[in-house]
């Protein structure tokens, strides 16, 4: 690994001070668990890292009847335990604890979680000069890509975002405080990821001397629920995913509000209108959880090697839209 | 030639300075500073967990922190476990179902089963091989390394 420059700064002010006006050459440091991991394969080589685990203010969980606010640098462990949230949003925590196993947990935190970089193979080779790199192309696109994008049109770079918080997050109708040189900014989470094309550019909406303060989620006892199709069940990104927020849907009730999020389709988190559509006003059946599936994989166009993320977006909807529900997991038994 | 930093911690609970350069993980610290070899190098990206660690009481992969991140903050290695003379109700169990072969892996599995009993002194199976899914032993002998979990847990 380049070595660098250390700073630990004890105020988001004096970090965001720090940072710079373009990407590369200064990064912020928080769990360490995607940052250290680029920087030993090269992918990353900052000459200056800016922890922020110095910053008190930056960890912690707030719940009250309007909203909950969670630190950027809360750690994912805290998130997967706190019974508040579970209450209220147990999409969340259940993505929480599915990430990694106990040692990534305790490590990595929410801002990193949300501004990790993307896991394919090109881009973290070394060696291969993909477009996010510098690059001329994307090698996924006819290359080895069955962890890919379904949705590509219109994406130069077919990566697919890794962050498992973000659709349970933006199901939710989430939140998220910034601070740059000029003040605070807030966003809603849904408009805070990008589809990246070229070496300028991340996986989210953030400048590069900007940093995550906290994600606020607001509390209104709705049904919500996160089901990942995964090859393990453990210590590995999910194939799919699909997060579900609305409503209503439980005892007669007609869901409304419906929101449906996919994650691991699209180089963003992909944000299912035409299921929501399909859904919205409806109760929540057998029927019609398997047709909100089938609406949510609509326009999808998938690479050479990835077809087969279709039907596991069908499934991830319904499923996800029965347990919001409270009925039963007929796949469980 | 970036400047050494001196860091203070505790470490098996005794007061520890020691000189790194920011990009030495705490793992290499351990091992070539400190020469506390218990903390095994696998993989060095946070997928093996033979490095595994106690930081402020939470089990991590030290391959992943940076040594001047635990300044003023105390890490357990598994030399700080037990005594030889009065082993860790874990080790014990270890020895007693043979859970191990090269052990390269059994610092890494011990600390992490320890983790696991402090936070959940009765897990179930399934609990046991999903909270041990961030530690992997080549040699294969999971079952064997479950089922120590199982017994330490019933001590």
């Amino acid at each position: 690994m380049k070595n660098f420059t250390y700073f630990r700064p004890t105020t988001a002010e004096q970090a965001v001070a720090l940072l710079e006006n373009r990407w590369g050459n200064t990064e912020l440091l928080a769990g360490g668990t995607d940052l250290h991991d680029l920087q030993k394969e090269y992918v990353a080589q900052p000459s200056r890292v800016v922890s922020v685990t110095g910053i008190g203010a930056l960890a912690g969980i707030r719940v009250d009847e309007k909203q909950a606010t969670i630190g950027a640098g809360t750690k994912l462990a805290a998130i997967a335990e706190h019974a508040d949230l579970r209450r209220h949003f147990p999409s969340l925590c259940e993505a929480a604890s599915d990430i990694g196993g106990p040692q990534i947990r305790n490590m990595g935190t929410l801002g990193g979680n949300l501004c990790q970089r993307n896991r394919c193979w090109y881009f973290r080779d070394e060696h291969t000069p993909c477009l996010l790199k510098g690059g001329q192309r994307c090698y996924a696109l006819d290359g080895e890509n069955k962890y890919h994008a379904i949705f590509t049109q219109g994406r130069q770079c077919v990566i697919v975002n890794p962050s498992t918080l973000a659709p349970a997050l933006i199901a939710l109708g989430a939140g998220v405080n910034i601070l740059g040189p000029k003040g605070r900014r807030s966003t809603d989470l849904a408009k805070f990821f990008f589809s990246p094309a070229n070496a300028n550019d991340r996986e989210h909406t953030l400048a590069a001397n900007e940093m995550v303060l906290e994600v606020t989620i607001p509390v209104r006892n709705w049904a919500n629920a996160s089901y990942e199709v995964r090859q393990k069940l453990s210590y590995d990104w999910p194939l799919v995913q699909a997060a579900v927020a609305f409503q209503g849907g439980r005892n007669g009730a007609k869901a409304t509000g419906v929101r449906i999020v996919l994650g691991h389709v699209a180089p963003t988190p992909h944000i299912a209108e035409a299921a929501m559509k399909a859904l919205e006003g409806r109760d929540i059946t057998d029927a019609n959880a398997t047709a909100a599936g089938r609406a949510a994989a609509e326009g999808a166009k998938p690479l050479s090697q990835n077809a087969y993320k279709i039907r596991l977006v069908e499934v991830a909807v319904k499923r996800a839209l029965l347990m919001a529900a409270g009925m039963k997991r007929y796949w469980e038994m | 030639m970036t400047k050494k930093l001196h860091i203070e911690a505790k470490i098996n609970g005794k007061d520890t300075e020691f000189l790194c350069e920011p990009r030495q993980s705490l793992l290499e610290v351990l091992r070539d500073v400190l020469q506390l070899t218990g903390a095994k190098e696998g993989c060095n990206n946070g997928n093996c967990g033979a490095c595994n660690v106690l930081l402020d009481g939470r089990l991590v992969n030290s391959c992943l922190v940076m040594a001047p991140e635990i300044a003023g903050r105390s890490v357990a290695t598994i030399e700080g476990l037990a005594s030889p003379q009065a082993l860790h109700p874990v080790q014990k169990a270890f020895l007693e179902n043979a859970a191990l072969q090269c052990g390269i892996c059994t610092p890494g599995f011990i600390l992490a089963s320890k983790a696991l009993l402090d936070q959940n002194p009765h897990p179930t199976e399934h609990q046991v091989r999903h909270w041990l899914a961030g530690n992997l032993c080549r040699c294969t002998g999971y079952d064997k390394i479950v089922r120590a979990v199982l017994d330490a847990a019933k001590t």
